[in-house]
């Protein structure tokens, strides 16, 4: 089962090595990683999905917080969230099936955002089985190039999942199953 | 005052408190070297890095304090690698400073170059490259911080050497130290402790097992006043031997793979296991699966992620062990448990039968005879430290240690070589202490260069080679499992008395049992290290021992010999 987890980290060189270094040698497999700044200066956030169950997601989490650069991790698959991939997808697009092409583009929301005689680029962003449905949706048209970002998540409601209700930095429970 | 980096280094160190370091110079740290000269900080040149890095470690097992290594860029940084996973595998504080190239070069395969910082991010708690001079008084402040608090590990810090060459003008950082992602200060709920006293008064078969913990966290008495109260047996990991008195009777000794039997047998008995700062490691559990099946368990430790990583616990109580027993304390109930301490003490008697102590003597020299014989002899006093192997094995089964900090040893790693250099640097720690070494022909080859530094420095060990021609523990493997196959284990060793008097140190050669006495007694009259080549049974074995993959209570034990006639 594929967990997002969000994780705080201090933005200093090699921060990402750390934690990419730590999913490698405790076999954890990471699904996808992006990470980017946040409004908080000196501070990055990464958004990493993972694939395990509960109780490998709590060890990865506990390993996690043991990184000094880690300042916070949350799991947000299981709380209300709002998450989004972004795809730019290259494909083939030729006079005849051009039309075909753009009423699928607008089904799904998504822009064409570069035009040839036989091809468009065409950005999508959503959830993943919206990316993933548009993918399979297109691919019958063949797909020259595809990229995407990764997925990025953010928890539904006012409150901010960092600085946490502790307000420390660090929330760190360990559920344990009597 | 204006300083330069390396300078600065120096002053850093002073305001830890450091008194000493081990270490290597080189092109890569050449201005640290130069600048220590001027500083009252002593400095043990090593043999190899290796050396040094286990001398920071024996040094820091030792004392409780932060045990400090130094090397050079490139190579003198990758040979500190086993030492530094050592510490890392048992949570010995220690630091690490190596040198590095001028930052410009860093990334474009300089002379001596290496990432060191790469290399080690799986085997520190946490590594710096500090490439502005600005940045070393705070990084190291912060290294020895992170390598001493919460759970103990070794940091690294990586300084290139232009930050050591140039200057500016410098004053102490006073600042508390602020790390954001770095909290070790957990604490369990007053919830969860009345949980784990009502689990203790409900257990009818409860068993303790102490580790590491108890002597990394100072929690002996609070172990001992437990333990007491509640009337419940203890058993111990390896790194956690002098935690409880072995003489205590409520103390059952070493469990796991070459722990006694009946302490194994008390846990898979167990209804009640309480994990006191130990890690449910792999050679004390034997086969996960099977592994004390029908007790419920409570596990008290400082590190979150050792929590359900093995073994599935009923409750985690996460904190310091003695603030956590303490707490319990103010609260705990006594408890009897008569009923289930005869029975464990049935099992003793029935095993003693088998211990090679009580077997007549067939005329030759065993490890264990030799070991036991060192145990009276220094009355339990000595502080002793192993190598890796059976020659540990036996230390840990016969020589019972009565008081905490005087057993060092590699467990987590396993690290061959660790012997020698760690009781050179647990003697720098504690030179009042009667340093023991216990180690194997193979082990003592690996890192026998640091006689010369016992001898520069004019510091005593002593040192008692268990010589039996082999590679022990993999041939007896290799006896066990792989039909006496003794692929590669045979080892032919130079004569150990020659190298110690190459040395000038004393050397000794005992081949029966009736000189043992007479050479450990010479050991302690004689001023220096000295070494003693206890020629011993050349095929012997650990008894008893849990096969790997095996339950804890299918222990192969001892054959009792026939005798004949």
């Amino acid at each position: 089962m594929y967990h997002t987890i969000v994780v705080i980290v201090e933005d200093k060189p090699g921060v990402l090595n750390r934690v990419s270094s730590l999913f490698r040698r405790r076999m954890f497999n990471i699904e996808s990683l992006t990470v980017g700044h946040t409004e908080t200066p000196g501070v990055s956030r990464m958004t990493i999905v993972v694939d395990g169950d509960e109780v490998s997601v709590e060890r990865l989490t506990a390993y996690l917080y043991k990184l000094v650069n880690v300042i916070q991790v949350n799991d947000l698959s299981t709380i209300p969230s709002v998450s989004r991939d972004l795809a730019m997808i290259k494909v083939n697009a030729t006079p005849d099936n051009r039309m075909h092409i753009m009423q699928i583009v607008d089904v799904f929301r998504a822009r064409i955002v570069d035009v040839t005689n036989n091809s468009f680029i065409i950005e999508i962003t959503g959830d993943e089985e919206k990316i993933e449905g548009f993918i399979e949706v297109l691919r019958p048209w063949g797909i020259i190039e595809m990229v995407r970002t990764g997925v990025v998540i953010m928890s539904r409601g006012t409150a901010s999942i960092y600085p946490n209700g502790n307000g420390n930095g660090k929330a760190h429970q360990v559920a344990v199953a009597i | 005052m204006k300083l330069t980096g390396a300078q600065i280094v120096w002053e850093s160190l002073l305001q830890e408190g450091v008194d000493v370091v081990f270490g290597y110079p080189g092109g890569g740290n050449l201005p640290i070297y130069d600048a220590m000269t001027k500083y009252p900080i002593h400095h043990v040149l090593v043999r190899h890095e290796q050396g040094a890095a286990h001398m920071a470690d024996g040094y820091a097992r030792a004392t409780g304090r932060v045990g400090v290594a130094m090397a050079t860029s490139g190579p003198g940084a990758t040979n500190l690698v086993t030492g530094i996973a050592t510490a890392m595998m048992d949570s010995s504080p220690t630091v690490f400073i190596t040198g590095q190239v001028n930052s410009k070069f860093i990334g474009y395969d300089a002379f001596q170059e290496i990432d060191i910082t790469g290399i080690t991010l799986p085997i520190t708690k946490h590594n710096y490259l500090v490439t502005d001079i600005c940045d070393i008084n705070h990084t190291i402040r912060e290294a020895f911080y992170i390598a001493r608090s919460g759970r103990p590990g070794p940091v690294l810090v990586d300084i290139a050497k232009d930050a050591q060459q140039n200057s500016y003008d410098w004053e102490p950082d006073g600042n508390p130290i602020q790390l954001r992602g770095y909290r070790p200060d957990y604490r369990p709920v007053s919830k969860d402790i009345q949980q784990a006293l009502e689990m203790v008064y409900a257990a009818k078969r409860p068993v303790i097992l102490a580790g590491r913990g108890v002597l990394l966290s100072g929690a002996v008495n609070e172990l001992m006043e437990f333990a007491e109260r509640t009337n419940i047996p203890v058993a111990m990991t390896l790194l956690g031997l002098g935690g409880m008195p072995a003489s205590h009777p409520l103390n059952m000794g070493m469990m796991g793979m070459h722990g006694e039997s009946w302490a194994n047998h008390a846990i898979q008995d167990a209804d009640l296991l309480l994990s006191f700062g130990m890690r449910f490691d792999d050679r004390t559990t034997g086969n996960l699966k099977t592994y004390a099946t029908h007790a419920r368990k409570i596990h008290l430790d400082i590190d979150p992620s050792e929590i359900n990583k093995s073994v599935k616990v009923d409750l985690a109580l996460i904190g310091d062990l003695r603030e956590t027993l303490c707490q319990i304390l103010e609260h705990l109930e006594p408890c009897n448990h008569s009923e289930w301490l005869a029975s464990i003490s049935e099992m003793k008697s029935e095993s003693k039968t088998l211990d090679i102590q009580n077997l007549p003597d067939d005329g030759h020299l065993h490890a264990a005879h030799v070991i036991n014989d060192l145990w009276q002899y220094t009355q339990g006093q000595a502080l002793v430290v192993t190598d890796v192997g059976q020659n540990q094995m036996w230390t840990a089964q016969y020589y019972k240690q009565e008081n905490p900090g005087n057993f060092l040893s590699s467990g987590g790693l396993g690290t061959m070589g660790f012997g020698l250099p760690a009781a050179i640097g647990a003697k720098f720690g504690r030179p009042d202490a009667n340093v023991w070494l216990v180690v194997g022909d193979g082990g003592f080859q690996m890192t026998q260069m640091e006689l010369a530094t016992a001898a520069q420095e004019g510091i005593k060990v002593n040192i008692a080679i268990i010589n039996n021609g082999y590679l022990g523990m993999v041939r007896q493997w290799q006896e066990l499992f792989y039909d006496r196959n003794y692929s590669s284990t045979p080892l032919r060793s130079p004569d150990f008395v020659k190298i110690a008097e190459a040395h000038d140190l004393i050397g000794m050669r005992v081949t029966r049992r009736s000189e043992v006495e007479e050479a450990i007694q010479k050991a302690h009259e004689i001023d220096g290290t000295v070494v003693i080549d206890f020629r011993v049974v050349k095929e012997d074995m650990v008894y008893p021992m849990v096969p790997a993959g095996a339950d804890l209570k299918q222990m192969l034990r001892r054959p009792i010999p026939e005798r004949a006639g």
